[in-house]
């Protein structure tokens, strides 16, 4: 009966104990249900919160697909997390409606990084990244040696036309259901990630990023009307699949073979490699204003209703330290954000399979429009891409998509923009 | 009667009152919300005050008008044609955008007709919703007399006595209790525009005659496709309401009509459908409140598209709401969804109603 008392005490101490020395600290993550991902950042936490006896971090995980809409009803309801982890375009709009806060943390901190990995706004560092995304156009080396095409560089991308040369040539090969996979079906962040570099090569944008107050004659303009005849080509004229194909295409169609080439991001490099020997990673292609990829993805910021943000910070720091940007590319293959981590690892190190996306994400990425209203241009961006691979007029619906925009610009007074 | 209701009936009131608070809590409150927010500007998420608008909202998604474009002509005052031997118009976005029509900013083009050699447009300030509204009525007026026929037709089907009855009344309304995602996520197969199971079946029957369709990517088809899945997903319900009204049929009337010498189709005529008038005017409402809340099948199928074909008030509500953000706009659709609604119903009770 006494030792009983005793043993009872003693885990009532114990409770006691690791409950009054770590301070809580919430956090959200995108990443549940991908099982890779869940892996390393629990390890991450588990490092964290046994490196020191200040903080504990406690780590909940959302599916991709309702993470945001979680983070914004959590805000309305006043209940957001400490750690955020948003999307890199997301987060002005987060930071304008003041549910995140700068980060306390020096940005020489991260002199380093990346530049698609830094979440700056209104000249603050709200979030950072430990990784960045590319997006590569996957090949085979026999199915370009079959074609007799040229293999692309960094230096000398494929023009246009050298581009539809080679869907034209795929598509004469007759091995392929389609000479391209875009990843239609997925109309949702993909979009504008994936296809507005595209237009921004061809000389328009989504919205003029000179005062972010409108839309017209950027993405209605000259040069957005030639990539949307050139969009709708590649639809109307069967080099690509629209926007009712397969979802499982995406992850496997390439592998398959039913492809000659794919758009695809880096996060499918690692599992492509495995599958397909010869896959190439070819960077895109040049419209006429240089070759350029999106840049910015998921990154970590800390929400204003936090109560200790200085834990919050320290887990961040923690969590930015090679090791991990280096265990996260290794697991998904996405960018490291640092030189320092490309190195320690096997895909980015020099001379890696994926290593070029590093020089490509330093040079030439273009983050999507750093402003509140992205949310809302985004959305209206992919149904004008999509009304447009589905036929629709090409220069009425960017004309359309460029007055919502603007009314949706003006409906927020400028979104804080000055003129 | 409302003496009877209100008093010395604690106990009935007692056993009420969850159920009218969650009600009203969940339904009735929201819907005041609702109608405070549609006069407002709210955004979801945004630091600028919320300012009053009055009905700025509701013309903003209601506003048509209806313009005449002269065709273009040359200098010489001749009609120019393109390569094609069609009559050129000045774009409309001319007009809306022009300061010389202010009434028309904003808007644009839903559809035209041809009136001689001008061209009649319609504008519209919302076409999005526009087309979210037709579909919606155009899926309404499909769907609520077919899938309550079909549902009939079970019902007769399944109210006899076989051996083994009840295993056909499983299957019929086995997709019922499937959840609606993991229905349209299986149609979305059976719908695939290469090798879906439709496709393959329709070509298997034709002997290969028959050319794929895109049931889902094509404008033309993909309403359809959703009314067709719709129908077959939620007629098990239906089906199961009809047979307890059939049930409740006295089979005195029947061996009376038998006795009498009625055909089949008489004992049907005279009996079994005024037996089921009340069922019917329950069925015909629920499926139409039913089919004006059409969403999870679009969201999870065609989000919309093709080019707006399958858009409905519901996603469209959802989708300002929370993808734009635009909260005020997505309670305007849905106080214009009940109004629409609920008008129906009073329409529907008023047809149906009993007459002295």
């Amino acid at each position: 009966m006494k030792r009983l008392a005793f043993l009872a005490g003693t885990i009532l101490v114990g409770l006691a104990h690791s409950a009054s020395a770590q301070t809580e600290v919430t956090m959200w993550y995108h990443g549940a249900g991908n099982d890779v991902e869940s892996r390393i950042i629990n390890q991450i936490v588990d490092d964290f919160n046994g490196s020191q006896s200040d903080w504990k971090v406690v780590l909940e995980s959302f599916p991709q697909l309702s993470y945001n809409d979680s983070v914004v009803a959590a805000a309305l309801a006043g209940n957001l997390p400490c750690v955020l982890d948003v999307d890199g375009p997301n987060m002005p709009n987060w930071a304008w409606s003041g549910y995140m806060q700068p980060l306390p943390i020096d940005q020489a901190v991260f002199a380093d990084f990346l530049p698609g990995t830094k979440g700056i706004w209104d000249g603050k560092l709200y979030s950072i990244g430990l990784w960045d995304a590319a997006v590569a156009l996957y090949a085979r080396k026999s199915t370009l040696d079959e074609l007799g095409l040229r293999t692309p560089t960094l230096d000398k991308p494929w023009t246009g036309e050298e581009f539809m040369a080679a869907l034209d040539a795929a598509k004469a090969s007759g091995k392929f259901e389609y000479p391209l996979d875009l990843g239609m079906n997925d109309q949702g962040e993909w979009y504008p990630y994936a296809f507005s570099p595209f237009l921004q090569s061809f000389g328009g944008d989504i919205v003029d990023r000179s005062t972010y107050l409108t839309a017209d004659g950027t993405l209605n303009g000259d040069a957005a009307i030639k990539f949307g005849e050139w969009w709708q080509k590649l639809f109307a004229d069967g080099y690509a699949p629209g926007t009712s194909e397969d979802p499982a295409d995406q992850q496997t169609g390439f592998i398959d073979g039913k492809f000659a080439f794919q758009w695809n991001g880096n996060w499918r490099a690692v599992a492509t490699m495995d599958k397909v020997d010869d896959v190439m990673f070819l960077p895109a292609p040049d419209f006429g204003h240089g070759n350029k990829i999106g840049a910015g993805s998921w990154q970590f910021g800390i929400s204003t209703s936090c109560p200790n943000p200085e834990g919050a910070a320290a887990f961040i720091k923690f969590a930015t330290q090679d090791k991990y940007l280096a265990a996260f590319s290794d697991g998904i293959g996405l960018i490291p954000s640092t030189a320092a981590a490309a190195a320690m690892t096997k895909n980015y190190k020099a001379g890696g399979p994926l290593a070029i996306f590093y020089d490509l994400s330093k040079d030439q990425a273009v983050l999507r429009p750093v402003t509140p209203g992205y949310v809302v241009e985004a959305k209206i961006f992919i149904k004008a891409l999509a009304d447009i691979a589905n036929g629709a007029d090409v220069a009425d619906t960017l004309d359309a998509a460029a007055d919502e925009i603007d009314s949706d610009i003006q409906q927020n007074q400028g979104y804080g923009h000055k003129g | 009667m409302a003496s009877k209701l209100t008093t010395s009936n604690s106990a009935g009131w007692g056993f009420a009152i969850p159920g009218f608070g969650l009600i009203a809590l969940f339904i009735i409150l929201p819907f005041f919300f609702a109608f405070g927010l549609s006069l407002t500007n709210q955004r979801l998420i945004s630091p600028n005050p919320t300012q009053y608008v009055g009905l700025r909202n509701y013309r903003e998604l209601l506003d048509v008008a209806v313009i005449t474009l002269k065709p273009l002509r040359d200098d010489a005052g001749a009609l120019i044609r393109d390569e094609d031997g069609n009559l050129e118009y000045p774009r409309v976005r001319d007009i809306t955008r022009s300061d010389e029509y202010p009434q028309y900013s904003g808007m644009r083009e839903w559809f035209r007709w041809q009136s001689g050699d001008n061209a009649k447009v319609v504008i519209a300030s919302d076409v999005v919703f526009m087309k979210a509204l037709t579909n919606t009525l155009t899926f309404v007026i499909v769907v609520a007399p077919v899938q309550a026929g079909l549902a009939l037709l079970l019902a007769l089907l399944i109210n006899q006595r076989l051996r083994a009855i009840n295993v056909f009344r499983t299957i019929y309304f086995m997709p019922v209790v499937v959840s609606i995602v993991v229905v349209s996520l299986l149609w979305r197969f059976i719908y695939a525009g290469n090798d879906g199971l439709l496709n393959n079946l329709l070509s298997t029957f034709t002997f290969g005659a028959w050319q794929p369709v895109d049931w889902l990517g094509n404008p033309g088809t993909a309403l359809g496709a959703i009314m067709a899945m719709s129908i077959w997903q939620a007629v098990g319900f239906h089906m199961v309401i009809w047979l307890s009204g059939l049930q409740t049929i006295s089979p005195t009337l029947y061996e009376a009509a038998r006795i009498e010498g009625a055909s089949g189709w008489q004992t049907f005529r005279y009996v079994t459908w005024p037996g089921l008038r009340n069922t019917a005017v329950l069925i015909l409402i629920v499926i139409t409140m039913q089919a004006f809340a059409l969403f999870a099948q679009i969201n999870v199928m065609t989000s919309g598209g093709p080019l707006d074909s399958t858009q409905t008030l519901v996603f469209q509500a959802v989708e300002r709401g929370y993808g734009k953000q635009d909260i005020s706009g997505g309670a305007t659709i849905s106080v214009i969804l009940f109004v629409l609604v609920l008008s129906i119903s009073l329409i529907q009770r008023w047809l149906t109603r009993e007459r002295a």
